[in-house]
């Protein structure tokens, strides 16, 4: 028997740090963001496709995207909505500013009370500006939830309870969880379906308070359109506690950051000559570096 | 109290090699502290099977929780021991492997005892730290050294007030060691229902199913090595047969795994695996740092690079400049033409 599910998409903004020119660090050391280009963090991608297939599977589901972010992290809201979302959130405030995994948790965690029964929380594994896979298990933690992390596929939802497919080290493992519980999604799940034609014509104008102007000329079909009016929330909307938000809700503090230098070694350059590479085989077989 | 604790992960009665390198690094942060090493293992039928896995690597004292439900491993029962057993031994640190099973406890647990968690550490180290905004200053705190970013810079964390300290750390990147000093290796083992709530079984396992490693990556003294600029699958073929030859293993960077080139469990780096081979051959691989992490530590690297400002190229020993198409099989023709 299926039933409706109320589903958040946990969703993030994140440099794109595949693609790193070699201007993507300053001089001095420091990260040159204007050099890379926002996007949708992958996996939470992935997580998105779970997301909108159990909103197809299950007649009446909603599927809202749940960010946090400045505003322009907006953005990840609309292209929720482009693919089929319903709705989406925008955490943003400057007391959520500098939050480590922790606080990000922390955060998320309030607002998905706020947004109230929640049956599936979900989103990727990790992001890829972090790599910590950390903010869902604490998220879960946080709203005393049952986890599924590196999740591959939802088989089946029934009576209440996820049938999942996951990845293990060197193997897999098929697990039943009751709901309502937090899911986290590898990349190697589904690829996200693209953005839909009637739905980027619809949600093009989407937009939060803060990322538009004082006097936006399109004030006039915002008032018109609700659904044109993302929803924008800060820590007092959230009814959150600033001291464990942000910076000051962070355990962990960075004591430093360094741009690494390698130990450059004095190399032999060489060419793809015939006689280069040959020499270079027998250079290493005569003193026994390779058999 | 204030010791350092290493959780030890295990498939059936097997323990995890992470856990035994850790052990060995949690000894040595252990003697540097002047406290006493514990290690934690949670399963089930492990009694007298997983002690001589563990306790050799300098252990102190080994709680051993041997129970129904607890293997195949799930989430909320492991939580809730290593949440109830800290909130009595509080310990100082706290290190994990950085494995789908430690990333999935490791911030459960953080998360509980509102306490730091750094992922993926490459290197650990005891110093100390001076908060310039409290003007307070700490003696002997974890330095949790990791890649950041996409891994272009190195961020150094510091848990300056919580504890335990927390972080995992990848398969590889610690070498194991049996301990040559003297431990106390006491064993104790608690009972399982005195720490985890009945409703902590909720989740069940339908099914779980582990295959042996189909290569040994790791282990490799020689390591043919592909990136993004291997081009595509089929330009891996190539790699695939000069490591043939040369008897080695194929690793990929990670541009070349998320491209599809080559399977995630090859990839090399700090969100990777760890080499230490004798030989790595760098095909293609422009040389980030979250790559390098994962292979400096090679004897002899060889980076074959149509770039010849390719950033690996400046820690190579060899640079061969030019197109791995033109290179890659002259490699193999003549290693074959001189070997015996």
């Amino acid at each position: 028997m299926t039933k409706a599910l109320k589903i958040v998409v946990l969703a993030k903004q994140v440099p794109d740090t595949r693609n790193v020119g070699k201007d993507a660090m300053t001089p001095e050391g420091t990260v040159n963001r204007a050099a890379l280009p926002a996007i949708f963090n992958p996996e939470d991608l992935n997580a998105l496709e779970q997301a909108l297939r159990l909103k197809e599977q299950n007649p009446g589901s909603t599927v809202g995207v749940l960010t946090m972010g400045p505003p322009r992290a907006g953005e990840i809201i609309r292209q929720g909505l482009f693919r089929g979302a319903d709705t989406g959130w925008l955490l943003t405030d400057r007391l959520f500013a500098g939050a480590d995994t922790l606080a990000t948790s922390y955060a998320l965690a309030t607002a998905i009370k706020k947004i109230g029964d929640v049956d599936i929380v979900i989103g990727g594994r990790q992001a890829i500006d972090g790599d910590t896979a950390q903010v869902g298990p604490q998220v879960a933690q946080k709203l005393g939830l049952n986890q599924v992390t590196y999740a591959e596929e939802i088989l089946k939802i029934e009576n209440n309870i996820a049938t999942i497919r996951r990845h293990i080290d060197g193997g897999v493992e098929t697990v039943e969880v009751p709901l309502p519980c937090v899911i986290t999604v590898n990349g190697s799940a589904a690829p996200c379906r693209p953005c839909n034609a009637k739905l980027v014509m619809k949600y093009k104008y989407a937009s939060c308070p803060l990322e538009r102007q004082l006097e936006d000329p399109r004030a006039d079909l915002y008032a018109k359109r609700d659904y044109l009016n993302l929803n924008q929330w800060s820590v007092v909307d959230v009814d959150g506690d600033p001291n464990q938000c942000g910076l000051s809700g962070s355990p962990t503090k960075v004591k430093t950051v360094q741009n690494i230098v390698f130990q450059a070694k004095e190399s032999k350059t060489l060419t793809a000559s015939d006689a280069d590479v040959e020499g270079l085989i027998k250079e290493l077989l005569d003193e026994k570096i390779i058999g | 109290m204030n010791n350092v604790f290493v959780y030890i992960e295990t498939e059936g009665t097997q323990v995890a090699e992470v856990s035994q390198e850790l052990l060995t690094k949690g000894r040595k942060l252990a003697d540097q502290l002047g406290v006493e090493l514990h290690a934690v293992v949670a399963g089930t039928g492990i009694k007298g099977k997983v002690e001589d896995q563990i306790l050799p690597y300098g252990v102190d004292k080994l709680f051993a929780f041997d129970g129904e439900g607890l293997f195949p491993y799930t989430s909320a029962p492991h939580t809730d021991i290593l949440v109830n057993l800290f909130k009595e031994e509080q310990p100082q640190v706290c290190l994990m492997g950085a494995t789908v099973i430690g990333r999935d406890l490791g911030p459960r647990v953080s998360s509980s005892l509102t306490s730091g968690l750094t992922a993926d550490c490459t290197q650990l180290e005891i110093g100390d730290f001076d908060d310039i905004k409290t003007k307070k200053h700490y003696d002997n705190l974890l330095y949790q050294i990791r890649p950041a970013f996409g891994g272009n810079i190195v961020a150094t964390i510091v848990n300056p007030d919580h504890r335990p300290q927390m972080a995992t750390v990848r398969s590889g990147v610690m070498q194991k060691a049996v301990y040559e000093g003297k431990a106390k290796n006491e064993v104790v083992y608690p009972e399982v229902s005195k720490y985890v709530s009945p409703e902590a079984y909720v989740v069940k396992v339908l099914d779980h199913h582990v295959e042996a490693a189909k290569h040994n990556l790791k282990g490799s003294p020689i390591v043919v090595a592909g990136g993004y600029g291997m081009g595509s699958k089929e330009g891996f073929d190539m790699l695939f047969e000069l490591a043939k030859v040369l008897h080695g293993e194929v690793g990929a960077s990670r541009a070349a795994v998320d491209a599809g080139f080559c399977d995630a469990d090859r990839q090399i780096g700090q969100t990777g695996v760890t080499v230490h081979p004798k030989v790595y051959i760098a095909c293609g691989i422009s040389g980030q740092i979250q790559h390098i992490a994962g292979m400096q530590d090679s004897k002899i690297i060889i980076s074959v690079n149509s770039d010849p400002d390719a950033p690996i190229n400046r820690i190579a020993d060899y640079v061969i400049t030019g197109s791995v198409e033109e290179v890659v099989p002259k490699l193999i023709k003549y290693y074959k033409q001189n070997s015996k």
